[in-house]
């Protein structure tokens, strides 16, 4: 299924227009707009300083934007506090640092946020995660403190932990860039799987090769701006933006 | 494998184990006992046991105890014991409470202005001669109450106006600031006024004599409201150690967590103050003990560090109230005594990347 197919024939999931965001007197955001639709895959690419993380914070509100419109699954983002509680349930999140809690074991990392968000009951928690260890392919490791798990491995069970809240959307946040190069190619795998099993995704990263391969489409930005947006061959075989050109020309 | 398996899981137990309530209860019940059993007034230990199990239901035996010795155990060390074990236990969970919630190993249930605040409160009331010993309309523990109260509600509003974000950092320097000046307007009372210097000094020191029941009854409501309150966030605590966003993320509310457990762990702290004075060290050793146990899931610190606290504070006051008898040295210089050179222990480790 083309970008284009999956972007016209099903509805939005993240909805930005116009989206402004400052620190201080810095824009970070300059008018942003972009949808990206239900299970569609967006790999947002750019250099260091070019607003990427700071515009998917923006979408579970762990930044506030100041101007302009972000509406998720239907429900816009502003200070309603209801609102902003009812997206962070559906938008699952995976940083650069994974942050495990180091006391607590694998399993009941996962289970922790549905026991006590959802009140989910301890029996059913735990079969949820063991799925999930099993989907991000570390079942055996159940028991284990996060200290005793490579770094990839820790990733993983981040992202089970996401997933434990079944959440509708998963934003990605450079997941890779801790990680040790050998290690990279295992986090990616897990999350080209659950770009196959039909997730709607936002991925902040430096991939290019994940870019290509999973990508439905590519969204470059600079500045705070978005420069270029297109589907993964376009944008690596036939830029239209200087910019674009520039930049590929420095990474690749 | 399975061997394997299992060690590891007993290196993080994350829940409470039949085993850890029934170790922690058996601690607590030896600690009362043994309380029970001995004192400034000696009375056949053996006689006590008979007198204890006499008032359990369906038993009836003659403890042979006169009519005093029965009224110096439930009158005068039941009571006593009574309290120490709810001052012990609160000020431990207050403590263990605060370190989840601030993230802060050194954290402890005065950090906000409690101590400072209750020892305005009380020298005022010593000073003025409003207080006069006498139970529960004793104007001693209202105006300790008060003071912290008042202490602790300052420092949330200056700090926690200051750090709308997801700092604690301006919320800890608001309690500094807060108790320094409540610490500056107490001396310079209490050296005005020299002649109350030595009840004021008393009760900064702390102490667990009681007048029967009273201040178990006076301290009870506030406990068992801030107990309950700490025990039910024990779980969220373990998010929030996650880290802020994450918390965020996972749709919990670090905020709120931290409003609902400051708030419970100073009414905790206030109320424990208010009733024995300003005993330290008991908020920061016992959970670190039961962390050096146990681990550091909130889950099992937090309730395991009221068992202790308790048995803790129990037999630190038989000490206190049997080692200069008939004297009784403050209680608050016998759990530094031994917390001080502990916590000292606590803190090598800490720089050793232990815990």
């Amino acid at each position: 299924m083309s970008s284009e197919t999956k972007q016209q024939t099903r509805p939005d999931m993240i909805a930005c227009e116009n989206v402004d965001k400052w620190f201080g007197d810095f824009q970070a955001l300059k008018g942003v707009t972009a949808t990206i639709a239900e299970q569609e895959v967006v790999v947002v690419l750019g250099p260091s300083g070019s607003g990427k993380s700071t515009w998917i914070r923006c979408i579970n509100r762990l930044e506030a934007h100041q101007r302009g419109t972000i509406v998720v699954d239907g429900v816009e983002l502003t200070n309603d506090v209801r609102n902003i509680e009812k997206i962070r349930s559906e938008v699952g999140m995976v940083f650069q640092q994974f942050n495990l809690f180091p006391h607590l074991t694998v399993l009941d990392n996962v289970t922790l946020a549905p026991k006590w968000v959802r009140k989910m009951p301890k029996a059913d928690a735990e079969i949820k995660a063991k799925e999930l260890l099993n989907m991000v392919g570390i079942p055996e490791q159940a028991s284990k403190l996060p200290s005793q798990l490579s770094g990839g491995q820790q990733q993983r069970v981040a992202i089970a932990r996401a997933l434990a809240m079944e959440p509708k959307i998963m934003l990605f946040d450079e997941p890779t860039s801790a990680l040790d190069p050998e290690m990279i190619k295992e986090v990616l795998d897990v999350m080209k799987d659950l770009a196959l099993g039909g997730m709607t995704m936002m991925v902040v990263t430096h991939e290019m090769g994940f870019a290509r391969e999973v990508a439905d489409r590519i969204i470059f930005m600079e500045s705070g701006e978005i420069v270029e947006v297109g589907t993964p061959e376009h944008f690596f075989t036939d830029p239209t933006e200087d910019r674009t050109k520039l930049f590929l020309s420095q990474i690749l | 494998m399975d061997n394997n398996k299992k060690k590891q899981q007993q290196e993080a137990p994350a829940e409470l184990t039949s085993g850890l309530v029934a170790g922690a209860f058996v601690i607590l019940f030896a600690s009362i006992l043994v309380s029970l059993l001995f004192g400034p007034v000696s009375i056949r230990p053996d006689r006590i046991f008979l007198e204890v199990l006499s008032r359990f239901p369906g038993i009836s035996i003659d403890s042979g105890l006169s009519t005093i010795q029965e009224a110096i155990v439930w009158d005068v060390r039941l009571p006593r014991i009574v309290l120490g074990l709810i001052v012990g236990g609160l000020l431990a969970v207050a403590g263990a409470s605060y370190q989840g919630v601030f993230r802060n190993p050194l954290a402890d249930p005065y950090l906000l202005g409690v101590a400072a605040g209750a020892g305005l409160g009380a020298t005022i009331a010593i000073v003025s001669g409003a207080t006069n010993g006498e139970g529960i309309f004793d104007a001693l523990p209202i105006a300790a109450f008060l003071g912290s109260a008042i202490a602790v509600a300052i420092t949330l509003a200056v700090g926690g106006a200051v750090g709308r974000s997801t700092s604690t950092a301006s919320l800890l320097l608001a309690g500094v600031a807060v108790a320094s000046l409540f610490t500056a307007i107490q001396t310079y009372i209490q050296q005005r006024e020299s002649a109350t210097l030595r009840q004021v000094y008393s009760w900064i020191l702390g102490r667990l004599s009681t007048s029967g029941w009273d201040e178990v009854i006076m301290i009870l409501p506030y406990a068992a409201i801030s107990l309950i309150v700490m025990f039910s966030m024990k779980g969220a605590l373990d998010v929030l150690a996650v880290g802020e966003e994450e918390a965020l993320s996972l749709g919990i509310r670090p905020r709120r967590v931290r409003w609902i457990v400051i708030g419970a762990a100073s009414l905790a702290a206030a109320s424990a103050v208010a009733v024995s004075g300003l005993i330290a060290f008991v908020g920061i050793i016992v959970p670190h003990a039961v962390r050096l146990v146990v681990g550091a899931s909130n889950r099992l610190v937090v309730p395991l560090s009221f068992f202790i606290g308790a048995s803790f504070l129990i037999l630190t006051d038989l000490l206190a109230r049997t080692l200069q008898s008939p004297a009784e040295l403050p209680i608050g210089v016998v759990t530094a005594f031994f917390g001080a050179p502990f916590f000292l222990f606590v803190l090598r480790r800490r720089s050793d990347g232990i815990i």
